[in-house]
């Protein structure tokens, strides 16, 4: 499809959200008869017309299991299927497509680099690196790892900003540890790591490194080749793209090391009673009928947010940011939780006598959808002694409008909790 | 849907600014945790039961408007009454704010202003938590968790 890379995007033209918004259908819908202001791209962002369109045009022109039949929908099927390892190479500029493995998204991508890559190198009293920001499922299931290893979980703590300093992150890593995990964008406080950074760190002590770009692909250019990394991850769902859905990059070399992570059909080369002999990758990782028609799909959104250009949404994203902040930090007894220097689309914020769940169902009164919990990241909750925070995150369909909603609906919670 | 002050009456916001039993019971014959994992709603109950009757009821913990509010309202409702009756209490209130159209019974009292969450199911386990801890306090079990 397009050949763009988001490293020739030339242009700075800054992109048209109210526009872009009329490609999501979903966003048409009056809640709670008033025009919903969508503010929770960072759970799941919607999904575009096209892609749901390409979901469809699947099951409806050519849908047929793949690497099977020799006839033409399974041969149509199965092209389409593999073309999106090259969608998602360029979207992170990987160097090769044979390095993509799909996997149902983040989440499985952290458990399979876990079990595959890691778990055969760990011994009892090895350590693991991680940050006090990490999404749960970049806790769990190292945690899990060391309880079966007798491997330690070692982590790098948060400032009250929300940030970690890279020379503790280096001071940290010790003779004993065999890998570091790191979220590339905070789900809750935003902030963006120095991953380039901190990659070089672990390296220098020879230590492999996956970084979690959940939240950072569908919201600025990632680059792997430049931020050094071994593995790197996201989630299609929060790319425009259908739930379920996602890819794990590796380096070639490291993933042809790999035992499988789940075993099967589709993930073998030669089979006998006796022994197996596996595929190589990214087929050793795909064991079994996959979700055909979510990777094309996921193409797709993958497509779309190239076509808009991820350097553009930053910079949109950027500076509904900046609006935001100033709106909220004009409002009494507001408190933002995380004020990164270097921070994305996200901000997650408290009020005096005002519980995250009860703003949660008032905003949506108003029309206005905000997340309210714990984010999936209990330890960051923790280190802010909070059960739990109200958040906005924006997508490239936000616009001043959702925000200025936003601000409205504080406003309610204000009436009745003030 | 209705509109949102039916759910935020006086009588909430006013339990949930200040809270009524929030302290220890001591000395206690019945304790539990319960603990809500969609929105990390934490309470502890602390119940006194002499005779068969429930002679004190207190709770603490952080959550929610429509939690807290719920925890404050039900230590005010149950205290004298028998086990069994503290029971048939909860059963009913369960069935209120879980059921459309089913009015509150007169014995209810403030009770009746928590029937507004049925409106708002996401919201249900917010209203209940503080009672399915004080029924696993007195059945003897230590922590339960809405999921
Ligand atoms: C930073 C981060 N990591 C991981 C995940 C998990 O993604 P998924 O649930 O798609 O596996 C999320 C999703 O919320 C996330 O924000």
């Amino acid at each position: 499809m397009s050949a763009v890379s988001p490293f020739q995007e030339t242009t700075d033209k800054p992109l048209d959200a109210e526009a872009l918004k009329r490609d999501f259908p979903i966003l048409q819908q009056p809640m709670s008869g008033k025009p919903l202001a969508f503010l929770d791209s960072a759970a799941s962002a919607q999904t575009p017309e096209r892609v749901i369109e390409a979901e469809a045009r699947v099951y409806r022109e050519y849908y047929a299991n793949i690497h099977r039949g020799v006839y033409k929908l399974s041969q149509q099927a199965t092209q389409a299927y593999e073309g999106v390892r090259a969608k998602v190479r360029d979207l992170i500029n990987a160097p090769d497509e044979r390095e993509i493995v799909y996997v149902r998204g983040t989440t499985e991508a952290i458990n399979l680099v876990a079990h595959s890559f890691v778990r055969p190198r760990l011994q009892a009293g090895d350590e693991i690196l991680i940050t006090e920001m990490e999404h749960h499922s970049n806790i769990v299931p190292w945690q899990v790892l060391a309880e079966e290893t007798g491997a330690h979980l070692v982590v790098v703590p948060i400032d009250d900003n929300g940030e970690i300093d890279p020379a503790d992150f280096s001071a940290r890593i010790s003779e004993r540890t065999k890998f570091a995990s790191v979220v590339h964008v905070s789900n809750v406080l935003g902030t963006i790591n120095p991953v380039e950074d901190l990659t070089r760190r672990a390296h220098e002590r020879g230590v492999p490194i996956l970084v979690d770009g959940a939240q950072a692909v569908p919201h600025r250019p990632v680059d792997v080749q430049a931020i050094g990394c071994d593995f790197y991850c996201f989630s299609a769902h929060k790319v425009y793209g259908p739930s379920g859905i996602g890819a794990l990059w590796g380096r070639y070399e490291l993933l042809a090391d790999m035992p499988p992570y789940q075993s099967g059909g589709d993930m073998i080369r030669y089979v006998t009673l006796a022994k197996t002999e596996y595929a190589k990758p990214p087929q050793r990782f795909e064991a079994g009928t996959p979700n055909i028609a979510g990777v094309i799909a996921m193409g797709e959104g993958i497509d779309y947010l190239r076509e808009v250009g991820p350097a553009a949404v930053a910079r949109h994203e950027q500076a509904l940011l900046a609006y935001a902040n100033e709106r909220l930090s004009q409002i009494e007894g507001l408190r933002i939780i995380g004020n990164a220097e270097n921070k994305a689309g996200v901000i997650s914020f408290v009020i005096d006598g005002a519980h995250p769940h009860d703003m949660g169902t008032i905003m949506d009164q108003e029309g206005v959808a905000i997340r309210a919990g714990h984010h999936c990241a209990q330890p960051v909750m923790d280190h802010f002694g909070l059960a739990a925070t109200a958040r906005a995150s924006f997508g490239l369909y936000n616009t001043e409008a959702d925000v200025d909603a936003l601000v409205r609906g504080i406003d309610k919670v204000k009436e009745l909790f003030g | 849907m209705s509109d949102v002050s039916d759910l935020y009456q006086e009588v909430i916001l006013d339990h949930n600014k200040q809270p009524r039993n929030k302290r220890d019971v001591e000395p206690h014959s019945h304790e539990a945790d319960g603990y809500n994992p969609l929105c990390g709603d934490k309470v502890t109950i602390q119940v006194r039961v002499q005779d068969g009757v429930i002679d004190d009821v207190a709770f603490k913990g952080d959550g929610c408007a429509i939690s807290t509010a719920s925890a404050s309202i039900m230590t005010e409702s149950l205290r004298g009454l028998t086990l069994e009756q503290a029971r048939d209490f909860f059963h009913r209130f369960h069935h209120l704010v879980t059921t459309d159209d089913v009015q509150p019974d007169s014995d209810m009292g403030k009770v009746a202003v928590l029937a507004g969450v049925r409106d708002y199911p996401m919201r249900v386990k917010c209203a209940t938590l503080a009672w399915h801890t004080l029924e696993a306090a007195l059945e003897g079990q230590e922590e339960i968790s809405t999921e």
